[in-house]
């Protein structure tokens, strides 16, 4: 077999692994630690510069034009899609190590391991929005996961940490079994393992026997491959894992998890849905217009009783992934036009670029006030206002951009969400009733934690000694800084980022 | 037409203030006078181009869109959205009372400012406040309606919940306590959410459900929209009717004003009842009427009914209060019923009582508020079984007093007296089609409210403002209204005033664009 590799489109994988490689080479010198996170920060930025040269290659006098490019037989695929895919997890991997940077010089933590994983995550991550087969997608997920559990331990002293870990893995385990499983079922009836050959597999199938009457494997096949996914996104009734790990793992650890890790799995599931199961839809469609519905609505409720913000987050965050589900179930209907198809894709996608931005800002400033006040639980954040006007300022914009408020970026995330199912039919429209009221139930959490942070009085028992330093990492200041920006301006300009989403609406119209 | 009237000038009374507010933000916090006179500029800027803006407005062309871009200017490509401003008869006034209410509230706040002292981030809210109202009444796009009609939601919520009002109260079911201003905040910010959260659906389904693919209000306005619902109509507006009823806020949504009222700081109540009350029944006037007259149609009925049981309703429970505050609050819900009644009728005589009742219940209401405050400021409570004497004490301020109340309850010859007066004429002649019977009785009832109106601002005034001042007043040294204070009332009783024996004003600038609105509706 004669293997080609196209180098420019590998570019921003081949420089991820040399900067991963660059890490752990720079740990070995006798520098300071944080050059390794600087090692990872100008990595990721130099991995972002062939993202555009590729996207813009039409425009480029040295860039060779080719339509789509394929590689292994089409099993790797550089498009559209995955090339702003790929942009937001290396833009949220930049941010991911801004707010790591200055919480593990505090904590005294393994530094150079600690980045080495993380990279090796998002090389993962990267890698997945290019899968368009099995074998890769599963590799890419696994590469995504493994790194993760290590770094959900990483306060190795601290036994919440430890249970967050183990946790964490065996549930990882245990989905990735799931998963395997579904896939093998999936290679077994259609004997293919490119998810354009498995599409063309099931079409001849259609053709020959409509309804499957012949294949109730195949529901099977993909409803498990369905299910291991949704460990990875932690919808509901598969989340039990999210909120201990969300809790004990470090909390840029979590944030990570809850947008790269968790992103990733949301790609897997647009990849397969959208291109492998494409003639599925009256399967896959009703299963996870549930999730969404379930998601949204019991994480919601979680989160409601929550004191720790911390785990609340880890609640808002499933009750956020039932809202990036919510566009599948426009599938459930069986009019469903392909126009509309793109549509849900669209809501899919933008959803997942507007919520990695405010909620690592969200983790940001919990991270930058835990350290000021020494306290996760929202009782303790009261009068942050009067001490900390910035702070309190930011907490504002970001969980109220979660809450989906305008003019914050949540906003238009919500609203395309809305508008992918209101034009499917009677459950489309259903599924956005329960979202409606779902986001103003979500409000009453969000608000809880801005009502402390500005009406509440300062609580005696906090803010003594050392606790009232005002340092703020610088890099987590920057970390902050950015993600505001970006959740103040796609709020009040929405097409900054819509476009970007737009664009990978060819991926549905190419099937 | 230059870039001026070429959507530039609505641009910038929209926006200024918004500017304003971060130039606010930026000055360092001990810099107070800066930072007042900072607010100031962008509120006054903005208030003088929109009164250039009425001045230079065509009256003769008032049912016209005017003083928009030429051009269409997309604002959000991908969900086909577009940055479509402008006004015509009907938006006019109240553009030019929000950007009055604001350059008022901030001149009044020049030496009242709420506890806890902090005019930077305060007049940073009005601003983003004012940004929102003005930019309602002028948005054309229902996405960008949607978008100004939540931004009002944050800085009011975050007036009430910073400066309001401290004192216990038990939450209602929940049975906990809490301080009054936490309660209220949480409590208006849900309820408005919750309405608009299905507004928002509304519009998205008759954006797809329409067949007309297209958020312009202009489009989709002429029943055309409407019959492609079909049998989702009624749902639709039922959507529409949750988001608007709610801001209005009408009877039984109206559970968060009088709350919202009574605990926001002075300036907030102000703000609240002269201008974001009216954002719920502009929405009505310029959304539900033109895009679905036939709903409207059905739906009349059911809105006259809660408008006139809100009347009845609200001057009963004002007649039950003891805080002063919170009678204004109550009487609001009874004025916005007969503004709501207006609308109901579905006439021009109607729908122009109901424009003109929105202006002057901002203008009245508004200095009602004002008084309250600067009132609970020097006595130190709203009690009204307390503050008897009040004339005695404090004659200027009681003068105000007894001239505001009778404005509100409609004396003939100041504003009040138009809204709703028209409203009941309008009521004993509907739209064809509307059942006269009930619209009569909607009339005779609505006349009994206003008798009840009559009879509740009275006695508010005998309590607060007759009799001999209580023996707990004798130590205390009372000023009289200041000069703040005078600037900021003396423009709002001058527009009583004229507004009262010169209605055309207002009437001037709606009549045509109403009835060509209902002409469009409902033919004829």
């Amino acid at each position: 077999m004669n293997v080609s590799l196209d180098f420019h489109a590998l570019l921003p994988e081949l420089l991820l692994t040399a900067t991963v490689l660059g890490v752990l080479i720079v740990d070995l010198l006798p520098v300071r630690k944080q050059w390794t996170a600087v090692v990872g920060l100008v990595g990721l930025f130099a991995a972002f510069v062939p993202l555009l040269t590729l996207g813009f290659c039409d425009s480029l006098a040295f860039c060779e034009e080719t339509a789509v490019r394929s590689m292994f037989g089409g099993s790797y695929v550089i498009d559209t899609f995955s090339l702003v895919l790929k942009g937001l997890f290396l833009a949220s991997a930049f941010l991911a190590v801004l707010i790591s940077a200055g919480y593990l010089e505090r904590g005294r933590f393994w530094e150079g391991e600690y980045y080495f994983l993380l990279l090796c995550s998002v090389l993962g991550a990267v890698v997945m929005a290019s899968s368009r087969g099995l074998v890769t997608m599963f590799v890419a997920l696994e590469l995504v996961t493994g790194p993760t559990f290590l770094l959900a331990g990483w306060r190795k002293g601290n036994a919440r940490s430890n249970e967050a870990a183990l946790k964490f893995f065996i549930v990882g385990v245990l989905s990735a079994s799931v998963l395997l499983f579904g896939m093998s079922l999936v290679y077994g009836t259609t004997g293919e393992l490119t998810f354009s050959g498995i599409r063309e597999a099931i079409v001849g199938f259609e053709l020959a026997d409509p309804g499957f009457s012949d294949l109730p494997l195949l529901n099977i096949a993909v409803l498990f491959t369905l299910l291991g996914f949704a460990f990875k996104i932690a919808a509901v009734p598969f989340h039990f894992w999210t909120p201990d790990t969300y809790e004990g793992a470090p909390t840029p650890v979590t944030a990570y998890l809850s947008v790269v890790s968790k992103a990733a799995g949301f790609v897997g599931l647009l990849v397969v849905s959208y291109q492998a199961f494409a003639t599925l839809r009256s399967i896959w469609g009703p299963a996870l217009w549930i999730l969404a519905a379930a998601s949204m609505t019991i994480g919601n409720l979680s989160a409601l009783r929550q004191d720790n913000i911390v785990r609340m987050l880890g609640y808002s965050s499933i009750a956020q992934g039932g809202f990036i589900l919510a566009p599948f179930g426009a599938a459930v209907s069986s009019g469903v036009t392909g126009a509309q198809l793109e549509d849900a894709f669209f809501a899919t996608v933008t959803y997942l670029l507007i919520y990695a931005f405010m909620n690592l800002g969200a983790f940001a400033v919990v991270i930058a006030t835990a350290k000021r006040i020494g306290s996760v639980d929202v009782n303790d954040w009261g009068g942050l206002y009067q001490y900390a006007p910035g702070l309190a300022g930011l907490t504002m914009i970001f969980f109220f951009s979660l809450a989906g408020i305008p003019p914050l970026a949540g906003w238009f995330a919500k609203l395309v969400m809305f508008r992918s199912l209101i034009g499917v039919g009677n459950w489309g429209i259903a599924l956005a009733v329960i979202a409606a009221v779902n986001s103003v139930v979500a409000f009453v959490y969000y608000a809880r934690v801005v009502k402390a942070a500005w009406f509440d009085p300062v609580p005696e028992d906090v803010l003594t000694g050392e606790a009232r330093s005002a340092y703020v990492a610088p890099t987590l200041g920057l970390a902050m800084g950015i993600a505001a920006a970006v959740v103040v301006v796609v709020g009040i300009f929405p097409a900054v980022l819509s476009e970007l989403g737009e664009m990978t609406k060819v991926f549905v119209a190419g099937f | 037409m230059s870039s001026f009237e070429n959507g530039w000038a609505l641009t910038l009374i929209v926006f200024l203030p918004a500017v304003g507010a971060a130039a606010v933000l930026a000055i360092p916090k001990a810099q107070e006078e800066a930072q007042k006179w900072t607010a100031l500029l962008f509120a006054g800027v903005s208030f003088v181009l929109s009164v250039i803006v009425a001045f230079q407005f065509d009256y003769g062309a008032a049912d016209k869109i005017q003083f928009g871009p030429d051009s269409t200017l997309t604002w959000i490509g991908a969900i086909n959205s577009n940055y479509a401003i402008g006004i015509d008869g009907i938006s006019l006034p109240l553009l030019v009372l929000s950007t009055f209410m604001t350059v008022l509230s901030i001149i009044y706040s020049w030496n009242h400012w709420p506890e806890p002292h902090n005019p930077k981030v305060f007049s940073a809210l009005i601003l983003v406040l004012a940004t929102g109202m003005a930019g309602t009444f002028v948005a054309l796009d229902l996405i960008l309606f949607f978008v100004f009609f939540e931004v009002v939601l944050l800085p009011m919520y975050f007036m009430i919940g910073i400066w309001g009002d401290r004192n216990k109260v038990t939450i209602p079911v929940l049975g906990m306590e809490t301080e009054m201003r936490l309660y209220a905040a949480i409590k208006f910010f849900l309820f408005t959410l919750f309405g608009s959260a299905f507004m928002l659906l509304g519009f998205l389904a008759l954006y797809f459900k329409s067949g007309l693919e297209t958020f312009s209000m202009i489009s989709l306005s002429g029943g055309g929209a409407e019959r492609g619902l079909e049998g989702l109509a009624v749902w639709v507006f039922a959507a529409l009717f949750l988001g608007f009823a709610v801001k209005v806020p009408m009877f039984p949504f109206h559970t968060w004003l009088p709350d919202a009222h009574t605990a926001a700081p002075t300036v907030g109540s102000v703000l609240l009842a002269a201008i974001l009350l009216k954002l719920g029944t502009y929405a009505f006037v310029r959304i539900a009427i033109p895009i679905m007259p036939e709903q409207s149609q059905n739906w009349a009925p059911v809105i006259g009914i809660l408008a006139v049981v809100g009347i009845i309703y609200a001057s009963l429970a004002c007649l039950a209060q003891t805080d002063m505050k919170r009678l204004i609050a109550f009487s609001s819900v009874g004025h916005m019923g007969f503004v709501m009644l207006g609308i109901a009728t579905l006439t021009d005589i109607g729908i122009n009582a109901a424009i003109i009742g929105m202006v002057a219940h901002g203008i009245i209401t508004g200095l009602l508020f004002f008084l309250a405050g600067s009132m609970s400021h020097r006595y130190h409570t709203r009690e009204m079984a307390r503050l008897g004497g009040n004339q005695k004490l404090l004659p200027i301020m009681g003068g105000i007093l007894g001239f505001t109340a009778m404005a509100s309850l409609g004396l003939p010859g100041l504003a009040g007296f138009w809204g709703e007066f028209l409203s009941l004429l309008a009521a004993f002649n509907p739209l064809d089609g509307l059942s006269i019977p009930l619209f009569r009785t909607l009339m005779v009832i609505g006349a009994v409210g206003t008798v009840l109106a009559a009879g509740y601002l009275l006695w508010m005034l005998q309590k607060v403002n007759f009799g001999e001042p209580s023996d707990e007043w004798l130590e205390h040294e009372m000023h009289d209204v200041d000069g703040y204070e005078l600037a900021a009332w003396v423009p709002l009783l001058v527009a009583t005033l004229a507004i009262g024996v010169f209605p055309k004003i207002v009437f001037g600038a709606t009549t045509d664009a109403v009835s060509e609105m209902v002409r469009m509706a409902f033919g004829g």
